[in-house]
């Protein structure tokens, strides 16, 4: 492994100091490394070293007028804006001709920007503050679109920036041209072309404040190349200005008084009630206020994908997560509840299936900040406009204190229901009894040895459903997913962003090996700018989700779910990412120390049983009480 | 819910539970909505993306300035339930040049389109399209020796009976500006905006 990190170093060092790279013989002891550069000492490097020398001697102090691209850098500075995740293109290189001038801002090279679109995100998710990327014109534009939807969906607040060819040439599909505005127009909260360096200011600053304030979301600003160059003495305007020029943009965020007392009403009468927590929760960092309403009114909490984290697992009201992989007692509480308080979620297909057999005997209390997602999806009994921290606050002076022994008949019922639904034999495949290595077993065990304080960012498929299920979390902003847009390739790309955004916390990306091999450039991003993201393969050489899908509702027609892999071990070595493999259980908890105990990125490659099913299971299109639990021979008891 | 199944804490005994009802009750009328909005380059295009992307289907859609500087205002007319029109209502007022969106469906109003219908005439039956159009409010504003266009303003049903009864002529061509309304009485919708 030694010669591994030294080639990591060496890959580092390279990085800090370019001009290394023309020297042969600096490279790691012992070895030898092909290259163009002729040997120290010889004649041609003595001439090249002159011809070197003569070229740095004719470089003119570059001239040095404020321009566009500085007004952008200064705009992003004022917003906060430390990091930012991009790939260089023609219309852009205005930016990185100054970019160097500002070193407030870390610039991380990405391979591919949907990496630097993901990264964003996961720097928003983990952080709660902006994230932001950037990419030149056409294909550099195009390939962010992924990240941007994902951001969209699931209302992650990234500023996206493109470049565009000049104004003048717009329309004229020139060389890298595309309508990215038209693209962008259907998936971003909003989007802006600017052609005019005097506008740069406004845009950016109205761009932080729209990602930011409400409902979240991602806003695309793309800039001409002729406003990025043109010379420019334009100030930047005042937060109060920026408010008064969006006269459309004004969110609620005070529940009204009268469905506020209706809530508390509702509240007081409901038997057998149950919050829903969702993403909103996190997004006003109303965790405590949370648990607050909950601990006072008695009330268990359970939670949507992206609402993990609200509530600590460990805390005594909170029930579990939800939906179509969801904890069986979580999805029969829903189905027996007779009020459902639901904060910051948005009733998608995934946490309700069928509409018309969902929790049938619930009256609803729908707590959102977006009025177009209150009655959307279900009719709601009370509706309430805000900020999901401000309700909670307004509401719980306005709730009657409950003493656990009033609800004990009802807690009583539902740990019985958790109890029965832990044990059974599906939580988890169970395969670990088999001496099979299974998916839920590495993720309590990721969990376990990490403290439950790392991030852990999923990927998409059984992986994310392994992770929301057994992960164990115990602090907000410590898991990542794709919900909505459920982006394959999205962990790795995303644990970069929040590994920069929280460096002091642990970070793991949790991939399948499908997802890993969509966005598997991204290696060499960590390794060149030191990202200490904990990689997890879970190989099971096939397209898990896929395959699942295809044994229970497509009648074992497995078309495409098997899928080759390369040795992940060498893969990792010649990024010179330490690696280390386990097959067997007994093998997972010292591959995952051995990861963690490395300084920079490493690499676990867990192969684990090829044909393990995420139960329950809610096919599409039943509902909460349809859940399938197992599937072909009955499981052992 | 009626008698609370639910009253001691137990779970009721149903075998079949009650269906949720969906949002909305499918019954479709013709709503029309009127969308103020910032005068901004590409406005239109993310109000029509929008009712689009949401499969809300526009019937007609007229836009012009306001009194106001900076200001457009849209008419849209769709057809849906009263909860899917809502749903577009707040769609709309989430796309960030959108100031104000009101169905004015069930208020006073006057409502009108104008149309041009290009018909076909000869000598022999000209003098009867006129008549027709003129007993309807229409005009003839451009006479050729076997076509008339005859141009009328009205309500969209007066619109839509005028041009059935020019149908029997020949109609060659047709344009409709689609409705524009206002509230009747004092009220405003530009006054109502808030600065």
């Amino acid at each position: 492994m030694a010669g591994v990190l030294s080639f990591a170093e060496d890959v580092k060092r390279r990085h800090d100091n370019p001009m290394a790279m023309t020297k042969a013989g600096t490279g790691p002891p012992g070895r030898t490394r092909r290259s163009h550069v002729p040997g120290d000492g010889t004649g041609a490097s003595a001439a090249v070293e002159q011809a070197r020398k003569d070229m740095l001697r004719e470089v003119k102090p570059r001239k040095r007028v404020r321009i566009g691209a500085d007004v952008l850098l200064e705009a992003l500075i004022r917003q906060g804006v430390d990091t930012l995740f991009s790939y260089p293109g023609g219309v852009i290189l205005p930016i990185y001709d100054v970019l160097g001038d500002y070193p407030e801002i870390r610039h991380i090279l990405v391979r591919h920007e949907q990496g630097g679109a993901h990264a964003a995100d996961g720097f928003a998710r983990a952080t709660g503050k902006v994230g932001v990327c950037m990419g030149t014109s056409g294909p550099g534009a195009t390939n962010l679109v992924t990240g941007i939807g994902t951001a969209q969906l699931d209302s992650i607040p990234i500023v996206a920036i493109t470049g565009n060819v000049p104004a003048a040439l717009i329309g004229k599909d020139a060389f890298q041209e595309i309508d990215i505005t038209g693209i962008t127009l259907p998936t971003t909260k909003h989007n802006y072309l600017v052609r005019d360096a005097a506008d740069i200011p406004r845009v950016v600053a109205e761009a932080f404040h729209i990602a930011r304030s409400g409902r979240p979301g991602p806003v695309h600003i793309d800039l001409t190349k002729d406003a990025l160059q043109a010379e420019t003495s334009v100030g930047h305007p005042s937060q109060a200005d920026i408010e008064a020029g969006l006269p459309g943009f004004r969110p609620n965020v005070d529940g009204h008084p009268r469905q506020l007392k209706a809530a508390a009403s509702e509240i007081a009468k409901a038997r057998r009630p149950l919050i829903l927590a969702g993403h909103g929760v996190l997004v006003a960092e109303a965790w405590d206020d949370l648990a607050a309403l909950a601990e006072k009114t008695q009330i268990p909490v359970a939670w949507t994908l992206l609402g993990i984290g609200a509530m600590d697992e460990t805390h005594p009201l909170a029930y579990g997560y939800m939906g179509m992989h969801g904890w069986k007692h979580v999805n029969r509480a829903i189905q027996s509840a007779d009020l459902l308080i639901a904060i910051g979620m948005r009733f998608d297909d995934r946490v309700t299936g069928n509409v018309r057999t969902y929790a049938p005997y619930a009256r609803i209390v729908h707590v959102d900040i977006d009025p177009a997602e209150i009655g959307k999806n279900v009719a709601v009994e009370v509706p309430i406009v805000g900020d999901a921290g401000r309700v909670l606050r307004a509401l719980l002076p306005m709730v009657e204190g409950v003493v656990p022994a009033e609800r004990s008949a009802y807690h009583e019922e539902l740990a019985e229901w958790k109890r029965e639904s832990l044990a059974s034999s599906w939580h988890g495949s169970g395969a670990w009894r088999d001496g099979l290595l299974s998916a839920d077993y590495v993720v309590e065990r990721i969990a376990e040895l990490s403290g439950h304080d790392a991030a852990l960012v999923a990927d998409v498929g059984q992986n994310q459903m392994w992770v929301a299920r057994y992960g164990g979390f115990r602090r907000p902003w410590s898991h990542l997913s794709s919900g909505g847009l459920g982006t394959m390739g999205y962990a790795l790309p995303a644990a970069m962003g929040a590994a920069l955004g929280r460096p002091d916390k642990e970070t793991w990306a949790i991939c399948g090996d499908g997802g890993f091999q969509m966005t598997l450039q991204e290696l060499m991003t960590l390794v060149q700018d030191d990202i200490a993201v904990k990689i997890a393969i879970f190989d099971n050489k096939k397209l898990g989700m896929i395959r699942q899908w295809q044994e229970i509702v497509y009648a074992g027609n497995y078309h495409s779910a098997a899928l080759l892999g390369p040795d992940y071990i060498k893969l990792a070595e010649a990024y010179g990412i330490p690696a280390f493999r386990a097959s067997r259980p007994d093998e997972a908890d010292e591959a995952i120390r051995a990861a963690q105990a490395v300084k920079g990125p490493a690499l676990v490659w867990f192969e684990i049983a090829s044909e393990q099913n995420v139960f329950p299971m809610m096919p599409a299109g039943k509902g909460l009480s349809d859940l399938i639990e197992t599937w072909g021979e009955e499981p052992e008891e | 819910m009626s008698a609370d199944p639910l009253d001691n804490g137990q779970l009721p005994a149903h075998s079949v539970p009650p269906s949720r009802a969906l949002p909305g009750t499918g019954e479709k009328h013709r709503h029309v909505l009127v969308v103020l909005v910032l005068d901004k380059p590409g406005v239109l295009n993310r109000v029509s993306s929008l009712m689009r992307a949401r499969n809300f289907n526009i019937e007609s859609l007229a836009v012009s300035h306001t009194a106001r500087d900076g200001v457009s205002r849209m008419t849209i007319v769709i057809h849906g339930d009263d909860v899917l029109v809502e749903q577009a209502a707040k769609q709309l007022y989430r796309l960030i040049d959108v100031l104000k969106v009101q169905d004015v469906t069930n208020d006073p109003t006057v409502e009108h389109e104008l149309a041009f219908i290009k018909i076909r005439a000869t000598e022999r039956n000209r003098s009867e399209v006129v008549s027709i159009a003129e007993s309807h409010r229409g005009r003839v504003v451009d006479l050729a020796t076997d076509s008339v266009i005859v141009e009328a303003v009205g309500t969209e049903a007066e619109i839509d009976a005028l041009v059935a009864l020019m149908a029997g002529f020949g109609v060659k061509e047709l344009v409709r500006t689609g409705t524009v309304v206002m509230a009747r009485g004092s009220g405003s919708i530009e006054e109502a905006l808030k600065r």
